[in-house]
C-alpha cells in the first residue's frame, strides 16, 4: 500500500514536471520575459522589482499558516491553550503597519512606472518616430504607413532601433492590440484614436494579436511584427511598393469584410486620409 | 437562419432554433454536443416531473417549499439552484479546457461560435447563478438565526428575490434548448453585443437573465440590511454580532449600491437593441466606454459581494475549529467595512488599456493596492486565531487553510495587475483568467463549500460524511492548482483569453496540465455528490438533533437541528458576543423558558412563484419578440402586486401548545444525548451536544 502510494506520488510528480522539461520555457519565449524592445524590457524590469517585494508579502503567510495550524493541532497537548485570548496591540500594529508601509512604497514605484511607461508617451529618440496607423478589422489588422503611402494586412514591419508610433482605431467592434515582446496593449475603438509607442532593439519576428474577443475569427487574428535592420526595412518598403497592388475601393471592401485573412497582404498605395476615413466610417453606419 | 414558424404567435422562433434540428441537419460533433446538452436539460426536467408524480410529492413541494416564506427554506432553495448551476458551468469549463487542449494547430471539435457561448454562459452562470444564489442562500439561512430573529424583515420580498433568481437561471437553461446564448462573454461588452454585430437572440438571453438576477440581488440586499439593522434580538449590539453577520451586512450594502448600475447598463443595452437607441453603439454618438464604466461600477464591488460572505464564513470556521475566540474582532470589522468602501473606488482597473491619462491609471492602481491592506490584515487575523488554540482538521478547516495559502497567491498576482504597465502586458490574457479564478475559487467557492459542510448538520439534522468531504476538498485544491497555475504561464506568454483554437504549439504542455486540472475539479464535484448520497444513506448514524455538533459559538447553534420554523421559542437575550459558547461553560444553555407564547409567522404565499414565473415568461418573450406574451406576463406581475397589497390576512399563529410540544421534544433529546469531546466530533458518537469543561 505504502509502496504503491509512493509510486503513485512519483508518477504524479513526474506528470507535473513533464511539461517543464518538455519545453515549458518555449512558451515563455513568446512573452514579455523574452523582451525585444525598450518598452517591454522596462516593463519586465518593473515586474522583477515587484516580484522581489511580493516575496516578502506572501512569504510570512505561506510559512505561518501551515506552521501555526500544525503546531497548535488539538493532539499536541504540550502547548499553551488560551481560548479567550483575542487581541494584542503589538500584534495589531505588526499586521497593519507593514502592509501599509509596503503599499506606500509600491505606490511610489507604481506612480513613476505608470508615467514612464505611458503608452501615449513618445520614446526618447533622435529621429522622429516611424508613423504607423492601425485599423482593427474583423478579423485582421490593417497597418497603414502614411508617410510611405503603403499598407499591409496582418504584417507590421519596423526598423530595428527606430521609435515607432502606432495610432489605432477600429473599423468594427472594440479590439486590443498586443505585441508581448515589444510593448503592452491598448484598445482600438471605432470613432476614436488611441496611441502606442514602441521600438524593437533587435531583429526578429514577434507575435502580435488581438486580445479582445470579437467573434468567430478571433483566434486567427494574429500577425507577425518583423523587426528588420534599416536596409532590410527599406527593401521591404520597396518590395511592397513594387507589387502594384493598390488599396482601391474593391480591395478595401474585401479587407473590411468580416473574414479571416489567410496570409499577409500588401498594398503598394493607399488613398490619402484612409485612416481618418475608416475611423469615422463605422460611426456613420446607423445600423451599428 | 430559416424563416420564423408562426411570427404572430411565436415571434422569431424558427425550426433551426432547436439544437435537435440543427444536429439532425448537420450532424457534426459540435452540433451533437449542443443537442446532447439540450437533451440533458429536457431529460432532467422530465425525470424530476416523473419522480415528483410517482412519489406524489407535488402538493408537498408546493405547500412546504415553493410557497413557503420561511427564510431557512428559501435559503436552502437558493443553494439548490447554485449547485445545479455549478454542475452545468463546471461541465462547460471542462469542455472548454478539452477543446483548447485538443485544438492546438487544428480547429478541435467545438466550433468558434459555440465555444464563445460556452465561455459566456460559464462566466454568467458562475457569477450570477452560482456564486450569488449560493451566498444569498447562506445569508438567508444563517443571518436571522445568528442575530436571534425569527425571520427576515421582508419575508415575501425574500421569496420574490428567490423566484426572480430562479427565473434568470431558468432562462439560462432554456437557452440551451431553444436558440443560442450570447457570445459576448459574461461582461457583454458592446458594440459587439449590439444589434449591428449580433442580431440573434443570444445577447437578449444574456440581458434578460442578468437583469432578473440583478433585480433579485438588489431586493435581497435591501432585505438583509434591514433585517440586520432592525431585527436583532435584545442585547445583540452591532459589535456583538458574529463576523458572518457583519460580512453579510457589508455585502448587502454593496448589493444595494452596486447592482443598480448593472441593471441600468443592461437596460440601456436593451434600449439600443430593441428600440434603436444609441447609448453604446458606434454610430450617432453612442460610446462603449460608458458601458465599460457602468458595468465595472457594478463589477468590481461584485467581486467583494461574493468574497466578503466567505470571509465571514472563514472567521466562524477558523474560530470554531481552533476552539478559540476570533483574534482581532474589531479590526476584522473595520477591515471588512474598509474593503466595502474601497471596492467602489477601483473599477477603472478593469480597463487600464482604454487610453486614459497615466495619472488616472496610477490613482486607480494605488487604490487597488490599498484594498490589499485590509485583506492582508484579515488573513493574519485568522492566523492569530489559530495561535494558542486547539486546531481540529475537519473538512471546513481544510477549506479555510487551503483558502489562506491559495488566496494570498491570487493577491500577489492582483498587485501585479494593479500596476498599469504590467496590466498592459497581461490584460485580456489567460493571466487575468488565472488571477480571478485564483481569487474566486478559494475566496468564494471554498468558502461556500466550507459553509455547506459546516452548517449542513444544522439545516438537515445530520452530519455530512467526513471522508468524502476531505476527498472532495483535496480535489478542489489539487484541481485548482493544476488547472490555473499553467494559465499564469500561458498568459505571461501572451495567450489571449477566449481563444477557441491555439495556433502556438509551444503552449501545448501547459494546456495539457490545465486539462488534467479541469478533470480533477470535475471529480471534486462528483465527490461532493457522492458525499451527499453517502451521508443521506448513513443519516441515522450521524444525527445531531440537539443541534451543536461542533461546539459552536453563535446563536444558530443554540437551536435544534434543523431549527423549528419559528427559530427560537423565546427570543434570546444576550449580554456578550458568542453568548451561547460562554453559556455552555458558565450557565445552563438549554434551560426551558418559564412559559410558552403563541408565535406569529408569515403565511405561505403563491405571490412569489406567480411573479417569478411571469417574469421569466416576460424575459423569454422579449428574447423571442413574442410581444403578446411579454405584455401578458407584465400584466400578471403588476396585477399580482396590486392584488397582494389588498390581502390583510398574511400571518398565522403557531399556538403556545405546539411550541411547547416541539421544545419539550428537543430538550429531552438534548438531555438524553451524550456530550462528546472535540477529538471524536467526526465520529457517529457525535450526537450534537458538546462536552465542555466548566
Amino acid at each position: 500500500m505504502d509502496r504503491e502510494r509512493r509510486i503513485l506520488n512519483r508518477a504524479a510528480a513526474l506528470l507535473v514536471a513533464l511539461p517543464l522539461l518538455l519545453g515549458g520555457c518555449a512558451a515563455l519565449k513568446l512573452g514579455v520575459m523574452n523582451h525585444a524592445g525598450p518598452v517591454a524590457a522596462d516593463e519586465w524590469h518593473v515586474y522583477l522589482i515587484l516580484a522581489v517585494v511580493l516575496i516578502f508579502v506572501a512569504g510570512p503567510v505561506l510559512l505561518l499558516v501551515p506552521l501555526i495550524a500544525y503546531h497548535y493541532r488539538i493532539s499536541n497537548k504540550g502547548d499553551a491553550f488560551r481560548p479567550d485570548w483575542g487581541f494584542s496591540w503589538p500584534l495589531e500594529i505588526l499586521i497593519w503597519l507593514p502592509p501599509i508601509g509596503i503599499v506606500i512604497g509600491l505606490s511610489v514605484l507604481l506612480w513613476s512606472a505608470t508615467h514612464r511607461l505611458d503608452p501615449y508617451r513618445p520614446l526618447p529618440a533622435n529621429l522622429p518616430p516611424i508613423e504607423v496607423q492601425v485599423v482593427a478589422l474583423d478579423w485582421k489588422w490593417l497597418f497603414i504607413y502614411p508617410d510611405e503611402h503603403v499598407a499591409a494586412v496582418n504584417q507590421l514591419a519596423i526598423p530595428v532601433g527606430r521609435a515607432v508610433h502606432l495610432s489605432l482605431t477600429s473599423g468594427t467592434v472594440m479590439q486590443s492590440l498586443l505585441i508581448p515582446q515589444l510593448a503592452g496593449q491598448i484598445y482600438a475603438m471605432a470613432g476614436m484614436r488611441t496611441h502606442l509607442h514602441l521600438a524593437a532593439s533587435r531583429p526578429g519576428v514577434f507575435r502580435g494579436e488581438n486580445t479582445q474577443f470579437n467573434g468567430g475569427g478571433f483566434h486567427e487574428q494574429t500577425f507577425d511584427v518583423i523587426a528588420l535592420q534599416p536596409p532590410g526595412y527599406r527593401r521591404w518598403l520597396t518590395r511592397v511598393r513594387a507589387a502594384r497592388h493598390p488599396l482601391d475601393s474593391r480591395a478595401l471592401a474585401r479587407v473590411t469584410s468580416r473574414s479571416v485573412a489567410p496570409r499577409p497582404d500588401f498594398f503598394s498605395s493607399v488613398p490619402p486620409g484612409l485612416f481618418e476615413h475608416l475611423m469615422t466610417a463605422s460611426t456613420q453606419d446607423h445600423a451599428r | 437562419m430559416s424563416a420564423p414558424v408562426w411570427p404572430a404567435l411565436l415571434g422569431r422562433f424558427a425550426w433551426d432554433s432547436l439544437p435537435f434540428v440543427r444536429a439532425w441537419q448537420n450532424p457534426t460533433i459540435n452540433e451533437l454536443i449542443g443537442a446532447g446538452a439540450a437533451a440533458m436539460v429536457v431529460v432532467g426536467v422530465v425525470f424530476v416531473v416523473l419522480l415528483l408524480t410517482r412519489l406524489d410529492r407535488w402538493r408537498w413541494l408546493w405547500s412546504k417549499w415553493l410557497t413557503s416564506l420561511d427564510h431557512k427554506k428559501i435559503g436552502i432553495l437558493y443553494v439548490v439552484i447554485a449547485l445545479v448551476m455549478l454542475a452545468r458551468a463546471l461541465v462547460e469549463a471542462n469542455l472548454m479546457r478539452l477543446q483548447q487542449a485538443v485544438a492546438i494547430g487544428n480547429p478541435g471539435f467545438v466550433a468558434p461560435e459555440h465555444f464563445a457561448e460556452l465561455f459566456s454562459t460559464h462566466g454568467s452562470i458562475m457569477i450570477f447563478f452560482m456564486a450569488m444564489p449560493f451566498l444569498t442562500g447562506l445569508i438567508n439561512y444563517l443571518v436571522p438565526l445568528q442575530i436571534g430573529a425569527r425571520d427576515v424583515a421582508f419575508p415575501l420580498l425574500n421569496a420574490i428575490g428567490l423566484w426572480l433568481t430562479g427565473a434568470g437561471a431558468a432562462l439560462m437553461m432554456v437557452s440551451l434548448v431553444i436558440g443560442r446564448f450570447s457570445t459576448g462573454g459574461w461582461s457583454g461588452y458592446p458594440p459587439f453585443t449590439e444589434i449591428g454585430f449580433n442580431p440573434g437572440v443570444g445577447p437578449d438571453y444574456w440581458i434578460w437573465a442578468v437583469t432578473l438576477g440583478s433585480i433579485a440581488s438588489t431586493l435581497t440586499g435591501i432585505n438583509i440590511a434591514v433585517t440586520i439593522y432592525k431585527m436583532r434580538c435584545p442585547g445583540m449590539t452591532l459589535m456583538r454580532m458574529p463576523l458572518f453577520a457583519w460580512t453579510s451586512l457589508c455585502t448587502a450594502i454593496l448589493m444595494i449600491f452596486a447592482m443598480p448600475p448593472l441593471t441600468i447598463a443592461t437596460a440601456l443595452l436593451a434600449l439600443d437593441r430593441y428600440l434603436g437607441f444609441h447609448f453604446f453603439t458606434n454610430a450617432l454618438g453612442g460610446n462603449m466606454m460608458n458601458y465599460a464604466n457602468l458595468f465595472w461600477m457594478f463589477g468590481h464591488p461584485e467581486v467583494y459581494i461574493v468574497v466578503l460572505p466567505a470571509f465571514g464564513i472563514y472567521s466562524e470556521v477558523v474560530s470554531t475549529f481552533s476552539s478559540k475566540e476570533l483574534y482581532g474582532y474589531t479590526s476584522l470589522v473595520i477591515a471588512t467595512m474598509a474593503i466595502a468602501v474601497l471596492s467602489f473606488t477601483v473599477w477603472l482597473h478593469h480597463f487600464f488599456t482604454m487610453g486614459q491619462s497615466p495619472s488616472i491609471n496610477a490613482a486607480f492602481g494605488i487604490a487597488t493596492m490599498t484594498i490589499g491592506v485590509p485583506t492582508g490584515v484579515k488573513i493574519y487575523n485568522w492566523i492569530w486565531t489559530m495561535f494558542r488554540g486547539e486546531v481540529r482538521f475537519t473538512t471546513p478547516m481544510w477549506y479555510a487553510l487551503a483558502f489562506m495559502m491559495t488566496f494570498v497567491l491570487g493577491g500577489l498576482t492582483g498587485i501585479i495587475l494593479a500596476f498599469p504597465p504590467l496590466d498592459y502586458v497581461v490584460h485580456n490574457t489567460l493571466f487575468l483568467v488565472a488571477h480571478f479564478h485564483n481569487m474566486l475559487i478559494p475566496g468564494t467557492l471554498y468558502g461556500m463549500l466550507a459553509a455547506y459542510t459546516f452548517w449542513f448538520p444544522k439545516a438537515f439534522g445530520f452530519r455530512l460524511n467526513e471522508r468524502w468531504g476531505r476527498i472532495s476538498c483535496a480535489c478542489w485544491v489539487l484541481g485548482f492548482y493544476l488547472a490555473f497555475m499553467p494559465l499564469y504561464v500561458l498568459g505571461a506568454a501572451g495567450m489571449a483569453r477566449r481563444t477557441q483554437a491555439v495556433m502556438e504549439t509551444a503552449y501545448r504542455p501547459w494546456l495539457y496540465v490545465a486539462e488534467i486540472g479541469a478533470l480533477v475539479l470535475f471529480f471534486a464535484f462528483a465527490a461532493l455528490i457522492v458525499q451527499l448520497w453517502v451521508s443521506i444513506r448513513q443519516r441515522d448514524a450521524n444525527r445531531v438533533f440537539p443541534g451543536d455538533p461542533w461546539d459552536g459559538r453563535g446563536l444558530e447553534w443554540s437551536t435544534s437541528a434543523p431549527p423549528p420554523e419559528y427559530n427560537f421559542a423565546r427570543r434570546p437575550v444576550v449580554d456578550q458576543p458568542h453568548w451561547f459558547f460562554d453559556a455552555k461553560r458558565k450557565e445552563a444553555p438549554y434551560a426551558p423558558p418559564a412559559e410558552y407564547h403563541d408565535i406569529e409567522m408569515p403565511r405561505n404565499s403563491a405571490v412569489a412563484p406567480i411573479i417569478g414565473i411571469a417574469s421569466g415568461a416576460v424575459g423569454f418573450a422579449l428574447v423571442w419578440h413574442i410581444w403578446w406574451l411579454a405584455i401578458l406576463g407584465m400584466l400578471v406581475v403588476i396585477g399580482t402586486v396590486i392584488a397582494r397589497s389588498f390581502v390583510r390576512d398574511t400571518h398565522r399563529i403557531i399556538p403556545a401548545r405546539a411550541v411547547e410540544r416541539t421544545e419539550r421534544g428537543w430538550l429531552e433529546a438534548v438531555a438524553k444525548a451524550r456530550p462528546i469531546p472535540r477529538e471524536i466530533e467526526t465520529s457517529p458518537a457525535n450526537q450534537g451536544v458538546a462536552l465542555v469543561t466548566r
